[in-house]
């Protein structure tokens, strides 16, 4: 079986912000579910070739998933996701950031703020991802983290960004 | 190649937010075919010198370009490596949801069974 899902990455231009949007096959309910049961989570969250483990989960607001991305080699990144928002089977907004095996948030990071909506789409389902950081600065923080962390990629030209950073 | 590494991150300083805007786009975009100076790059732009200028001085000030002047022409140069770190914190996280994305669509047709093809 094949599908055609729409995926949209795009790095706002005005606002800090990574939107992701992407159509799944699947009802919205079992879309939600698998966004918000750490069961479920534990069996998609992280990129290949990590898994994800989690440590705590409470959905509600104020209450937080804990979770590591774990790599062939066996070591943990730990993260966790605080819940602010939660309206049922629409949308929920959090803040993300990363941790120790504890649990406790590293000051030294900006933290990313993250509006997460679902939406029917015929049979399938429309989720949508905003990830925003606080400033200009707070973005340029981790991505020089990340360069070096040696987070890695193959090299393209500057046109390919533009076209990113263009968006739609 | 470490104190390469520091250099990024004293450097990028709003360089996302350099990048942000329209006309700094096009201004990059032209300048990595090759230096240019300021009145050609202008040119393109129906907006009055000063007001070009304070894009120019956003991409100079972020370490996105450089410029030098000679006799009365001022030339503008791409810093390309600045902006290798943006692209490639983008491209990260691109395929970290492309991944991400993947593996759910395979839970979500283990969870629902096939009942599409049956």
């Amino acid at each position: 079986m094949t599908f055609d899902l729409k995926f949209d990455f795009i790095a706002d231009k005005s606002s800090n912000s990574i939107v992701v949007r992407r159509e799944f096959a699947g009802k919205r309910q079992l879309v939600w579910d698998c966004h918000t049961k750490k069961e479920l989570l534990d069996r998609w969250f992280a990129p290949e070739p990590l898994t994800t483990r989690t440590k705590h989960m409470d959905f509600r607001p104020g209450g937080y998933w804990h979770y590591a991305m774990i790599d062939p080699e066996g070591q943990k990144y730990w993260s966790r996701i605080d819940y602010l928002t939660i309206d049922p089977i629409d949308s929920y907004t959090a803040l993300d950031g990363f941790t120790d095996e504890s649990g406790i948030v590293n000051p030294g990071m900006p933290r990313s703020n993250w509006e997460v909506a679902f939406k029917d789409s015929g049979d399938r389902t429309l989720v949508v991802t905003v990830v925003s950081y606080g400033s200009s600065e707070d973005l340029d923080k981790v991505i020089a983290m990340g360069m070096k962390e040696g987070l890695t990629s193959t090299l393209e030209r500057l046109d390919k960004l533009l076209l990113v950073l263009e968006g739609e | 190649m470490v104190r390469h590494m520091e250099n990024y991150s004293a450097a990028l300083d709003g360089a996302f937010h350099a990048l942000s805007d329209p006309t700094r786009r096009a201004v990059m975009a032209r300048l990595m075919h090759g230096p240019a100076p300021v009145k050609e790059l202008a040119a393109p732009f129906g907006m009055g010198l000063p007001s070009f200028l304070k894009h120019l001085k956003i991409l100079e000030e972020t370490g996105l370009i450089t410029t030098s002047k000679e006799g009365r022409v001022r030339t503008c140069r791409a810093r390309e490596d600045r902006l290798e770190a943006v692209r490639q914190w983008l491209d990260e996280q691109r395929a970290v949801w492309e991944s991400r994305y993947r593996n759910l669509d395979n839970l979500l047709i283990s969870l629902t069974g096939e009942n599409d093809d049956v």
